[in-house]
């Protein structure tokens, strides 16, 4: 299109017709979903011994090419689509969060799926195509377009979680997690039919604007309220949390990785957008006891866990709660350390789970804590890489972790929220012991039972390589990312104030 | 122009050194012996680097030298901010001294998984001295936190019997404790912009901070209570005897020798530096909790069955004497109190090595299986007197000036503490005496015990320059007090006027 023809057009038209750069704003989700559907296709063409190698090689390119695309996509910002999707660092930095997830994920899965026997199409198919939602979460900000990107994201994973499809806790854990997943989700579109009802609108921006404008009436609170149910279900924060054990024990541990680390970075990444660029009234509150009592029933819950799987399982839903921590700071600060912790926890816990899936073996059969007896010795280069993922975990400086829970305490501190500080640094010292049960275990215990130790395979190592290297460098040299988060920070917030103001629909004309 | 940047690269020199020959050791291969020597070597060199610094230490400057500030990370506004005063310098050499004695005493005792323990070791070395030379609070509070693994898994995995329960003991103390210790520094940093200690130290004193006065007394708490945990100061103190008994002797000795000092310290540094007001009106009920900690730890290792034990409680009583002395606000008991820190350290160490020997032997503590042990054992038996003589204080050996200088302290800060205090040094002389009657006097009553081999040549080693030590900080303490007074004078100068705001009132 010319210039000329960009003036003469009519105004209405222009916001409808989508142009060359709005598909570059979705490069990220047009690449991944090719490869997703490329893998599908190929999956019965294919000989069936070889193409679990394969189809992962197919679906590691697509990851790596998404990310490509991610950068390519970054050239670009702006909105697109109807103002339905806004590509800014914010949503860039999710993009790739999320994708280096996944490629991680698939090169820890790489072997698991031989031990399992599972078929590799629709898995590595279902995880592309997961992660599609999950990308066009993080830069969606239109309500509905949200509400439809996490639903990709949410089928993905409910299908993931039962792929162990020999084992009835795998499918206990698939139906669980869709039954009670759906009913959250639910809530979460009343939600945004009752802030419709409200403001006029499902934009984001808009809503901001009319909030911002006008007075707030009951009904904007009761919305924010279900919304939060609905992504409060997806992060695993309490009291939406009762899920999380069960379905972690039951899903295939490389998918757990990828479930407690990716829809939730995306699910967070919403609320964000929801808590800080709407400026949702009554926030600050309901966050608060949301956060503390993740905390404290995510950290006392993981003490008395003796299956590795769902002592990490609750072990999230604290660190789901100290994320929360940062949604009750200041905008600027608190976005900025809540995308830091995102990052950081994405790679400690993924690294986590890899080795205990790794380590699980068939079946996944050794998952107590007694089966990780000795392994410091038995094989020391698979503990030590799991004791840097727990040290992480904990909050021992050096690692990520530290820096995480240090700039979402800090943001908080700078809010002046003493109380909600104090009950997070004193959880972080509770959750020090459970961590280091399985550290003890490893290295102080003598090994009572015989539990075989395979080699670690190229792929898995490869994963972990990237995950320790990932959560050092987040633990000694957090500079730059903490640079590009705050300016992420500062790109969410702006539009609130100097953005294009459009014309608001009332709700009359509806 | 070359000493201008040894001088300011020395201190970081000094601190990664451990921390470098750790890592280089993680790629020799598996020989024990080449293991031993190499973490041998390495701590020397480090020794001697670090005597660089005391020799070449502006004695009369009360401030900071060797400073090295540098951004690390700009936000938050982290600093690499390094230095040291007369406070510091001599623990860190009392560090960078004791470490090649811990690897000359675990020479032969440690004999499975060297390679660990001894990178184990220098690890903690580096996170050590770490601690006595960060002038960033956040710098501070990394290398504090950094100190807890490599002790826990000393501890946890060189340890004895109950080594795991103990390990993990360990660990949650400091660590809860610790955390609220961060709490405050991130209230500080939220309010100044700043981890630099000296520039916080300068905007409170200036009362630059609006919000401070109200919450002064929290941060003054949060910062104490990281700080006594670690002292131990009576009552957290349940942790250290067993951690004590369950370590090897090489943790011991880093344990009784430098780590129970980060507590002090940190007090001295942060909490006095920060707090001069709160530090003041606090002081009454610290100085009783150091004062019962003198006197019950000098009771309950009276009647230690267990010779560790009986050493892990002197050190509660010794480290309450520290804690009365900082806090008496004098010019003597403070330099005392730094003089007790120095010589526990030397002669605690020791004690503990004396210990780890004897068990080397008969694999137990417990002071019923010995008696008559200077028969087999004489050279053991005459450096453990002389070990011991020091620790109870006898003129001329290094526990002698400190006691006497923090007793000063403590009369001229109110009579009733320095009496009440002088007789934790009867009881020390009652304690320490009477388990030496029984492990060496009398007659032999365990045959196994005739035919025990006396102290080698590498327990020697060790031992000895603790003894040496002992002797010249005994008969020259001046050598030390020059650079520790008028650190401590600087250090009391708010004091002097605090005190004199609240005589104006």
């Amino acid at each position: 299109m010319t210039a000329v023809e960009f003036m003469s057009a009519p105004p209405a038209l222009l916001q409808t017709i989508p142009q060359g750069v709005d598909y570059i704003r979705i490069l990220p989700e047009l690449v991944l979903s090719a490869f997703g559907i490329a893998v599908m296709l190929l999956d019965p063409v294919v000989d069936e011994k070889t193409s679990q190698r394969f189809l992962g090689l197919i679906a590691l390119a697509g990851a790596l090419f998404g990310i490509a695309a991610t950068w390519y996509m970054s050239q670009s910002p702006g909105l697109a689509f109807s103002n339905m999707i806004r590509v800014d660092s914010f949503s860039v930095f999710f993009h790739f969060l999320v994708i280096a997830i996944a490629a991680v994920v698939i090169l820890t899965s790489y072997e698991y799926m031989a031990v399992q026997r599972i078929r590799a199409g629709e898995y590595y198919a279902l995880i592309l195509f997961g992660v599609v939602g999950m990308v066009l979460m993080s830069s969606a900000v239109e309500l509905v377009l949200i509400f439809i990107a996490l639903e990709i994201s949410s089928i993905s994973t409910y299908i993931l979680a039962g792929f162990r499809r020999h084992d009835a806790s795998s499918a206990e854990s698939s139906l669980k997690y869709f039954l009670l997943g759906s009913f959250a989700t639910a809530f979460f579109l009343y939600g945004v039919a009752l802030i419709f009802g409200a403001t006029g609108s499902t934009n984001i921006d808009d809503i901001s604007r009319t909030l911002l404008a006008g007075p707030v009436e009951l009904l904007i609170y009761v919305a924010m309220a279900l919304m939060f149910v609905g992504l409060g279900f997806k992060v695993a924060a309490a009291p939406f949390h009762i899920w999380t054990p069960d379905v972690y024990e039951g899903a295939p541990a490389p998918i757990v990785g990828f479930m407690s680390t990716a829809p939730k970075a995306a699910a967070f990444a919403v609320l964000l957008r929801i808590v800080f660029v709407i400026n949702a009234p009554g926030r600050q509150w309901l966050i608060w006891v949301a956060a503390a009592l993740s905390m404290t029933l995510g950290n006392v819950g993981a003490l008395v866990q003796n299956n590795v799987k769902r002592l990490l399982a609750y072990s999230s839903i604290a660190h789901a709660g100290y994320l929360l921590v940062a949604f009750a700071a200041t905008p600027d600060l608190g976005t900025s350390a809540a995308m830091f912790y995102t990052a950081a926890y994405a790679a400690m816990n993924i690294g986590a789970f890899a080795v205990v899936s790794h380590f699980a073996n068939a079946g996944e059969r050794y998952v107590t804590l007694e089966d990780y007896e000795g392994l410091g010795r038995s094989s020391p280069l698979l503990a030590a890489t799991l004791t840097i993922f727990l040290l992480s975990l904990i909050g021992i400086p050096m690692t990520g972790g530290f820096f995480a829970k240090f700039y979402v305490f800090s943001a908080a501190l700078k809010a002046n929220l003493v109380w909600l500080t104090l009950i997070g640094v004193i959880n972080s010292a509770v959750g020090a012991y459970y961590y280091l049960r399985i550290v003890v275990v490893m290295y102080m215990r003598e090994s009572r039972r015989e539990v075989p130790v395979t080699p670690i395979p190229f792929g898995l190592g490869l994963a972990l390589v990237i995950s320790v290297v990932t959560t050092l460098y987040l633990g000694l040299f957090p500079n730059r990312i903490l640079e590009y988060t705050q300016q992420s920070a500062r790109a969410l917030v702006a539009p609130v104030q100097s953005g294009p103001t459009r014309a608001l629909r009332t709700p009359e004309k509806f | 122009m070359s000493t201008d940047n040894l001088s300011s690269s020395i201190l970081t020199l000094v601190t990664f050194a451990p921390l470098a020959s750790g890592l280089l050791l993680l790629l020799l291969p598996r020989r024990d012996r080449d293991i031993r020597i190499f973490a041998l070597v390495s701590s020397l060199l480090t020794f001697v680097l670090s005597l660089h610094l005391p020799v070449y230490f502006h004695r009369s400057l009360p401030g900071f030298q060797y400073e090295v500030d540098k951004q690390w990370i700009t936000s938050p506004n982290i600093h690499y901010h390094m230095g040291i005063d007369g406070i510091s310098v001599w623990l860190l050499v009392l560090t960078t001294f004791l470490t090649p004695l811990c690897v000359l005493i675990s020479w032969k005792s440690v004999h499975e998984r060297v390679k660990e323990f001894f990178i184990i070791l220098l690890i903690l070395e580096t996170a050590l001295i770490g601690v006595f030379t960060s002038l960033d609070l956040f710098l501070f509070y990394f290398f504090w936190e950094a100190t807890l693994i490599p002790m826990a898994l000393l501890i946890g995995i060189f340890g004895h019997e109950r080594k795991v329960y103990a390990a993990v003991k360990f660990f949650m103390y400091t660590m809860i404790a610790s955390v609220f210790m961060l709490a405050a520094i991130l209230w500080l940093y939220a309010q100044t912009g700043s981890f630099d200690f000296v520039i916080i130290r300068d905007q409170i004193a200036r009362g630059a901070l609006p919000n401070f006065p109200a919450a002064a007394q929290w941060l003054f708490l949060g910062f104490f209570l990281a700080f006594a945990v670690k002292v131990p100061l009576f009552p957290f103190h349940t942790w250290l005897p067993d951690a004590h008994v369950e370590a090897p002797t090489a943790g011991s000795v880093l344990l009784a020798g430098v780590l129970l000092k980060m507590g002090t310290y940190g007090i001295l540094r942060f909490n006095l530096g920060l707090f001069p007001e709160q530090s003041r009106r606090n002081a009454p009920w610290i100085m009783t909790l150091a004062l019962i900690g003198i006197i019950y730890g000098a009771l309950v290792a009276l009647v230690q069955p267990n010779m560790k034990k009986l050493i892990a409680y002197s050190s509660v009583s010794h480290l309450g004497f520290v804690v009365l002395g900082i806090f008496s606000f004098t010019q003597a008991g403070l330099n005392g109190a730094m003089f007790v820190m120095l010589a526990h350290g030397v002669s605690t160490g020791a004690l503990f090595m004396l210990a780890g020997i004897l068990h080397e032997r008969r694999h137990t503590y417990e002071i019923s299986e010995f008696g008559g042990l200077a028969s087999p054992m004489p050279v053991y038996a005459a450096s453990y007197l002389f070990i011991v003589l020091a620790s109870v204080g006898l003129p001329l050996l290094n526990g002698f000036i400190g006691e006497f200088l923090v007793l000063t302290g403590a009369f001229q800060a109110k009579p009733i503490y320095g009496i009440l205090a002088a007789t934790g040094v009867i009881w020390s002389a009652g304690y320490l005496l009477w388990m030496y009657q029984r492990v060496f006097f009398g007659k032999v009553t365990h045959p196994v015990n005739n035919s025990l081999p006396d102290i080698s040549g590498f327990e020697k080693a060790a031992v000895w320059p603790c003894a040496l030590a002992a002797l010249v900080m005994g008969v020259a303490p001046i050598l030390w007090l020059g650079a520790i007074d008028p650190a401590v004078q600087a250090a009391l100068t708010p004091f002097a006027q605090v005190a004199s705001k609240v005589v104006g009132q």
